[in-house]
């Protein structure tokens, strides 16, 4: 007999099972239309590989797979698509969200499929795509992809499988349903699940209040090696982390996973589902639902395909809605209120509650907390609610976390105990749901000041690199000026032969300041030429930008203008050069202007030719292609850029040319991801 | 159809606050029953005339407090104060003397800290204190208990509280008194020489206390408190009596069954050191509150000024709660060891 742990608190709520279990499990059939939520999962929504109109055969994929936590759906009976629209989804927001809708033919026509002959020799790897693409998700309430549960953790070894099969929440018996009805089925997936995990046991936990249950599962499991584990009923014995003590006695670390004490956990109803996508080779398109509450006429366990609306399951079970109508999908203790009774079943709807208003009735108004203790009597991890709910009222968040307030179950144990009706578990979710909004709203501007901060320092180190050319400049000048005085005022004093020497060198010094003065004319005609060129391009520029209507004009006229200054300044010092060595300024400067505008007129030749051209291209060549001209100027724009910080211009043109590139910059991305949508869609 | 919107959970527990509140009264019956038999009418008027100041207080202090005064009122735990501060009182006190307790009670150490679950401070005791230091000599005249002296009728117990200079009860010294005055007999002598001693804790005194401990025991049954503080109250305040009981010398503080079975020992132990509201909330929080408040009942009732002490305990326990709650969190599931919560380290 293994030994079985005990967990701190919990409560004993009254069961309400028997409700629903006067009765098998029922066929729902085919409703009119179904609705599939492309998200019946934690993780990323499926995308749908359907169109409207398009005929689909049941099991047939209808969304696949997107990304590594994401699973298929597939369709759960044959029909058409009628729509794929945000449609209300089971949800305790009421929110919309993307669906395939599907009208029934009713003829629930298969798409051929074949089951894996022999499990056992398949590779553990291959099992798990298959019950990805089966579309299976944990079916005992969170909806997590079975197969990244079941993947092997790097560094972590499983020991220990755990099927739970404890269903501790009142009222909720859809599991209790499958082990008395399908105990072989659940065996046959825990021993698929075994095979793939490798552990070295297999248990399947269960509540002691479900004799019928527990005999059918021993009587399935004899012989297997499976271990069929009981114990006391007790809220919240199902909850993962509490299965997992009262089988082991281990507890799975905060902020871990159960594969970190070498545990896998795995939900009864999702075992089925395992055994009927590898041996049936059927996808997850149905479940057992428990629909039960006084306002139901015919409480039971209904095999209902996914997407059924919750009304058609209603109506099965002969709803008669009474005034303040509560309608709960999951159980009293932790399922949460639908709005609107279109919603569909889905994956993780193990149960809905539909009560009478003496049956739950609507909660007291709260009184002052005691603090007598009840709550830290019930929760089962060993929080102090009294505490937290404390801290909660005085908005002490950093309290909150010391006393681990992310540790909450949520189990609702606490707020079922307090006598003062005070809601407990609406302050702590509250209270979670800021944290993290400050934790968000703390790293965003963390980020801006890492950003800012690493501007600020480019920006000086910038400031400093000119400041110390500037400065490199300046003692240059000083050491020439210097060389000078020291030059004529050794003139002033010397004796006549040093006098002789001095003028020998200074007739040295001058022939050779003659050569470097040819080299000043050239340096000057360099520069005329370099500021025209640039000139040219920046008019070029500036037109096509003229033609195309650009927003970028006014910056690229600044940047003529200037360019225009510069070039008229270095013509003047050219000039004024020449005229001072005595020479007449050379022919090859008069034909300035002319150049500049041919440069200008052909600029704004192409750029019309182009728009021409464009205008004969069809929309995404014309995408592309402005893309290409785009990406060109850019490729320009940083060259001048960077010609413009070397030659270390005035801040106000590097900043101009910065700007530019980081407007075009944005262009280019944005017709990129134009382009790429276009042509994904 | 309109569906009702709330979150989980939707079922709720059978307990409420009045009906704790209400479970508390219950159970203090059996004592008030033992202590009326020993010792006359007097405490049921301090119940019943206090029990109707301490309401009307209560509704005061809400009005101007701009609270709703039916859902507050009926959480009864003005009642429970003033059953409380009743019991604790000497028998046959005037009409004034509890209207001052009362008034201490409810309105100081109640509601000047914000009402129910907000005071620091048990407000009984706090009642009980604020008299004792002001009113010594009435809050230290106790009856003679039923055997030794005449106990007087309902009229005298109304007459003795409505027209306190009429009134001329016999008072004579409490067990814990005549101990703390011993200084030269055994204690096995001084048993034997006054009636007042009784069997094991002093005539009258140990049949209240054993009410109070059955009353205290269904509390315990009814689950409305832990078992934690009262037995590490009772096991620290025994065995203290066990280190000092020095053969039954002259010097002797008592045998344990004499101290679990005099003063206030079993109504502080059940109805005092339990109050949620003003000790540790945490399971070994409340170890430790009980064990102290033990030891500070025996340091005080032995070489301090007062013959009993549970109130002055249970004081200067609620002052180290918070202390005590910060030593004593629990280790949380899933975590190595309990997280200290303050910035204060």
């Amino acid at each position: 007999m293994r030994k079985i742990f005990d967990f701190h608190g919990g409560i004993h709520p009254p069961e309400n099972k028997h409700q629903s279990l006067g009765e098998p499990i029922r066929d729902a059939g085919i409703p009119p239309q179904l609705v599939i939520p492309l998200s019946q999962h934690i993780g990323a929504p499926s995308t749908p590989i359907v169109a409207v109109g398009d005929r689909v055969l049941k099991g047939q994929v209808i969304a696949d797979a997107n990304g590594f936590v994401s699973v298929s759906q597939h369709a759960p009976s044959s029909g058409t698509v009628a729509a794929i629209e945000e449609r209300a989804i089971p949800h305790p927001s009421g929110f919309y969200a993307p669906c395939i809708v599907i009208d029934c033919d009713g003829q629930d026509e298969w798409l051929p499929h074949r089951g894996v002959e022999n499990f056992e020799g398949e590779s553990p790897g291959d099992l798990l795509e298959l019950i990805r693409e089966a579309g299976i998700a944990g079916m005992g309430g969170a909806g997590f992809p079975s197969a990244v549960k079941l993947r092997e953790k790097p560094g972590a070894t499983v020991d220990t499988l755990i099927i739970n099969g404890t269903e501790c929440e009142p009222y909720i018996t859809a599991d209790d349903a499958l082990m008395r009805e399908r105990a072989a089925d659940i065996v046959a997936g825990a021993d698929i699940l075994r095979h793939i995990v490798g552990p070295q046991a297999t248990l399947i936990g269960v509540e002691d209040n479900k004799p019928e249950g527990i005999l059918a599962l021993q009587a399935a499991a004899e012989g297997t090696g499976i271990e069929i584990v009981v114990f006391p009923t007790k809220y919240p014995s199902g909850g993962e982390k509490q299965l997992i003590e009262i089988l082991t006695g281990r507890q799975v670390p905060s902020g871990g996973l159960p594969a970190d004490v070498g545990i896998v956990c795995q939900n009864v109803g999702t075992a089925v589902a395992v055994y009927e996508a590898v041996v049936l080779g059927k996808p997850l398109i149905s479940r057992v639902t428990t629909v039960t509450g006084e306002a139901v006429a015919r409480a039971g366990n209904f095999q209902v395909l996914l997407g059924t609306p919750m009304q058609y399951l209603l109506d099965l079970a002969g709803f008669e809605p009474g005034r303040n109508q509560r309608l709960i999908m999951g159980g009293p203790m932790m399922g949460f209120t639908l709005t609107d009774t279109a919603v569909p079943v889905v994956k993780t709807s193990n149960c809905l509650l539909a009560p009478s208003p003496a049956e739950l009735p609507a909660p007291p108004p709260a009184q002052a907390c005691i603090r007598c203790g009840l709550c830290a009597e019930a929760c089962p991890a060993s929080l102090l609610p009294q505490q937290l709910f404390w801290f909660a009222r005085g908005k002490e968040y950093e309290k909150l976390e010391q006393h681990n307030l992310f540790d909450c179950i949520e189990c609702g144990a606490c707020s079922w105990a307090c006598p003062s009706n005070i809601p407990l578990v609406q302050y702590y979710r509250a209270s979670k749901a800021e944290i993290l909004q400050q934790r968000r709203d703390h790293e965003k501007s963390e980020q801006s000041r890492i950003r800012f901060e690493a501007r600020q320092e480019r920006l000086a180190r910038e400031e400093a690199e000119k400041e110390a050319k500037r400065a490199a400049r300046k003692k240059a000048a000083e050491q020439r000026a210097q060389q000078a005085a020291a030059a004529d005022a050794s003139e002033a004093e010397v004796d006549p032969i040093q006098a002789a020497i001095e003028r020998a060198k200074a007739k040295k010094a001058a022939q050779q300041q003659a050569a470097g003065s040819e080299n000043e004319q050239e340096k000057l005609e360099k520069a005329v030429t370099s500021v025209r060129k640039r000139l040219d391009t920046a008019t070029g520029k500036l037109e096509q930008a003229k033609a195309e209507g650009s927003d970028l004009v006014d910056a690229l006229q600044t940047g003529v203008d200037k360019t225009r200054t510069k070039l008229e300044a270095a013509e003047k010092a050219l000039a004024d050069y020449l005229a001072q060595a005595g020479k007449a300024p050379s022919a090859e400067e008069t034909p300035a202007t002319p150049p500049t505008m041919s440069a200008a007129e052909a600029a704004i030749e192409k750029a019309k030719a182009a728009r021409a051209a464009e205008a004969e291209l069809s929309p995404e060549e014309k995408a592309r292609k402005q893309l290409e001209s785009l990406r060109t100027r850019l490729a320009k724009s940083e060259k001048r850029l960077q010609e413009g910080r070397e030659a270390g211009e005035e801040d106000k043109i590097v900043n101009a040319l910065e700007a530019t590139v980081e407007r075009l910059k944005e262009k280019v991305s944005a017709l990129e991801s134009e382009l790429s949508e276009a042509e994904n869609g | 159809m309109a569906l009702l919107r709330v979150t989980s959970p939707h079922a709720h527990g059978p307990m409420s606050t009045p009906r704790v509140m209400q479970q508390v009264l219950l159970a203090t019956l059996p004592g008030i029953a033992v202590l009326t038999h020993f010792f006359g009418f007097g405490t049921l008027v301090n119940i019943v005339w206090g029990g109707l100041l301490a309401v009307a207080f209560e509704a005061l202090a809400l009005k101007l407090r701009g609270r709703e005064l039916g859902i507050y009122l009926r959480d009864c735990s003005a009642l429970v104060t003033a059953v409380l501060l009743g019991i604790a009182m000497p028998p046959y006190s005037p009409w004034w003397l509890i209207g001052v307790g009362m008034a201490s009670a409810i309105l100081l150490a109640k509601h000047l800290y914000g009402g129910l679950g907000y005071n620091p401070f048990n407000p009984a005791m706090v009642g009980y204190v604020v008299l004792l230091i002001s009113f010594p000599v009435q809050m230290t005249s106790w009856e003679a208990p039923r055997g030794i002296g005449e106990v007087p009728g309902l009229l005298d117990a109304l007459r003795a509280c409505f027209t306190p200079g009429a009134f001329d009860g016999v008072t004579a010294a409490t067990p814990l008194d005549v101990l703390k005055q011993n200084n030269s007999l055994l204690v096995d002598n001084l048993w034997a020489s006054q009636p007042v001693f009784g069997r094991w804790g002093g005539l009258g005194w140990e049949w209240a206390n054993i009410a109070f401990l059955a009353g205290g025991a269904w509390l315990l049954y009814r689950r409305i408190f832990t078992w934690h503080a009262p037995l590490a109250f009772l096991a620290v305040l025994a065995l203290m009596a066990a280190l000092f009981y020095d053969g039954g010398s002259s010097a002797s503080g008592g045998s344990p069954l004499f101290h679990l079975l005099s003063g206030a020992t079993m109504f502080g132990a059940f109805f005092i050191v339990t109050d949620p509201v003003t000790s540790a909330v945490s399971v070994r929080g409340r170890l430790v509150y009980g064990a102290l408040a033990g030891l500070l009942v025996y340091l005080i009732r032995v070489w301090g000024n007062y013959p009993d002490a549970v109130a002055f305990a249970v004081l200067i326990m609620n002052f180290a709660a918070p202390f005590i709650d910060h030593y004593t969190q629990p280790r949380t599931y899933g975590h190595r060891k309990p997280q200290r919560s303050g910035g204060d380290e």
